[in-house]
């Protein structure tokens, strides 16, 4: 009886959500409870199904746990197709608006949708496995805790369920990338502290002296998210069963709390955690250490102090003080110094390996990523200067920057870490086909320049049509006339979109069938050297 | 404890400790004799698989 102790914890927890819709205290939070109910009771049915009554076999303390992995990269590659697909959606809707379908699929409901599908979805999902991944391959330990892990990653896949299916239900707190209600914050926050005694238990047990820096990205992402997480969700719920609550804070501070929350949700999550990603996967694949090992110490270090102190550069000319505003916007501009300190040491890793840009599409891929990186990087503190930010504040410029950010740093660092990852965990030769992962290279890459450049051009004329006053001083359009004249690049962005989706759908093809086990038959990319000649 | 007392404590004490761990780390990570264990240290993802 393997899976004794889940099937019973399964199926009490399936009765309480039954009773919970039963008595629920309004409408939506039944809804919300049948579809628990229906997840957990399937989740039962498979694990009687798969139920053994062999005695397990013996577990080899020595041998890396890599199921838990293995699962963590099939979900990241599932959730990133539908992270990517719902955007495309998205995209078409604010072009179309015929396409928004009421109630559940209209835009304000698959918007936090896409966000949190590619954040905590494809990103987290990307995150975690990856972490178990290196964790375990720079302390040369097993990862601590047992099945923790699974509990990690199916806990972890549940709250990604409750969250969604929240959000088309109507459910939501209404704060950016913090969406999910007060009993899907908690159950987040059980499956994050089991996620970082894994970790930290590994960590502890490691049979490596030193803690690798990767792992320092990795830590400083699990603790900070906890705290981030923790803070800003602190709400007083309507009912024990009601699906409506309300924030501790209120006013300014619940802006501020907010956005030093989704601040950091970008600098921790996304950038933290995937820096941990960088220093891992680009020297494994160039297979050349660190250009300074010293350097990324202090990029982490100078990362940890700085990024903490930006997210007010999000309420420029709100309600928050101007000393609190001028604080975000000093800070933004210092964090140029440690983001391109990193970007330099990730690129610099190469340097003497440069002809591997030519013939491993991987280590273009992650190339690509860095540059991105540092681009986004750059654009961010541009942003939050207030003169510049009072001209792209709430405009389309904002979503180019965020998904140069998300779809070339996030997007393609991952995605590089899936096709190094795959064929090891499944003891393959190789990939099925390296030539497929330049076709996703470049698809992204054209996918991620139409969509930033479409959305610099839209954002600088919504915000230059906004701000546009004749000579008594009255406003020459009104906002609808600025919606009016966008829609053709968002027509547009939404085929930038759908390349970067192609991309995507290449890589699950080419990986579904590298874990199948098949190889392509293809010519090696490169060519061949030309062959020197002896001097006459 | 109110809300004066943290602000006024930020943005004094507390920043100069901030200020002088990270100045601290910085320092420790570039002192005498590091650029060996370091060295070692980026090595460790290249030692098997």
């Amino acid at each position: 009886m393997r899976h004794a102790s889940s099937i019973i914890s399964l199926g009490l927890f399936s009765f309480l959500a039954i009773l919970a819709a039963a008595f629920a205290h309004d409408q939506a939070f039944a809804n919300h409870m049948w579809v628990l109910t229906i997840v957990l009771v399937i989740s039962v049915i498979v694990l009687l199904r798969r139920e053994n009554f062999q005695p397990a076999a013996p577990v080899d303390p020595s041998a890396y746990m890599d199921g838990p992995i293995r699962y963590g990269v099939i979900a990241t590659i599932f959730w990133a197709v539908v992270g990517l697909l719902v955007g495309v959606v998205v995209a078409l809707q604010l072009t179309y608006p015929v396409l928004n379908i009421e109630p559940w699929f209209n835009f304000g409901r698959m918007r936090p949708l896409h966000t949190s599908g590619v954040i905590f979805a494809f990103c987290g999902n990307a995150l975690i496995c990856t972490s178990f991944y290196v964790v375990q391959r720079t302390s040369r330990a097993r990862l601590f805790g047992g099945d923790l892990a699974w509990f990690v990653f199916w806990g972890y896949q549940l709250f990604i369920v409750m969250a969604a299916t929240g959000y088309l239900l109507g459910i939501t707190e209404s704060r950016e990338y913090a969406e999910p209600e007060w009993y899907v914050d908690l159950w987040l926050t059980v499956v994050w502290v089991a996620y970082l005694i894994v970790f930290l238990g590994t960590i502890v047990k490691r049979r490596e002296p030193h803690i690798y820096v990767a792992n320092w990205f990795y830590l400083a992402f699990i603790v900070t998210i906890a705290m981030l997480h923790i803070v800003n969700n602190l709400s007083m719920p309507v009912s024990f069963l009601g699906s409506k609550s309300y924030s501790a804070f209120s006013g300014v501070q619940d802006a501020l709390t907010q956005w030093w929350y989704g601040h950091n949700a970008v600098g921790f999550f996304l950038t933290a955690g995937f820096l941990g990603m960088m220093y891992y996967f680009v020297p494994k694949q160039a297979n050349r250490p660190v250009y300074s090992y010293r350097l990324s110490i202090i990029h982490f270090w100078a990362l940890i102090f700085l990024y903490i102190w930006a997210g007010p550069h999000h309420l420029h000319f709100t309600a928050l003080p101007d000393w609190a505003q001028t604080l975000g916007m000093v800070f933004s501009i210092m964090l140029w110094m440690p983001s391109w300190g990193g970007m330099i040491n990730g690129l610099m890793t190469l340097s003497g390996a440069w002809d591997k840009l030519r013939t491993d599409p991987i280590i273009r891929m992650m190339v690509a990523a860095i540059a991105f990186y540092g681009m986004s990087t750059f654009e961010g503190p541009m942003m939050s200067i207030k003169t510049v930010n009072s001209l792209s504040h709430y405009t389309d410029w904002t979503i180019g920057h965020v998904h140069s950010g998300a779809l070339g740093w996030n997007g393609l660092i991952a995605f590089a870490a899936l096709y190094y990852m795959v064929p090891k965990l499944w003891a393959r030769e190789r990939l099925y086909s390296l030539r497929m992962v330049s076709w996703h290279f470049w698809l992204a890459t054209l996918g991620i320049v139409v969509y930033a450049a479409v959305m610099w051009v839209s954002g600088i004329q919504q915000g230059l049509m906004w701000r546009e006053h004749d000579e008594q001083g009255f406003l020459v359009y009104s906002f609808v006339e600025s919606v009016a004249a966008l829609h053709p690049y968002y027509l547009i962005r939404a085929l930038g979109g759908v390349l970067y989706l192609a991309g995507a759908l290449v890589m699950a093809w080419n990986l579904t069938m590298t874990i199948l086990g098949y190889q392509r038959d293809e010519a090696p990319i490169g060519g061949t050297f030309p062959s020197l000649q002896p001097a006459e | 404890m109110d809300y004066h007392i943290m602000r006024t404590f930020a943005d004094s004490w507390g920043l100069l400790a901030m200020l002088a761990f990270f100045v601290a780390a910085s320092a420790f990570a570039f002192r005498p004799g590091s650029k060996e264990l370091s060295q070692d240290a980026a090595s460790i993802p290249l030692k098997d698989d």
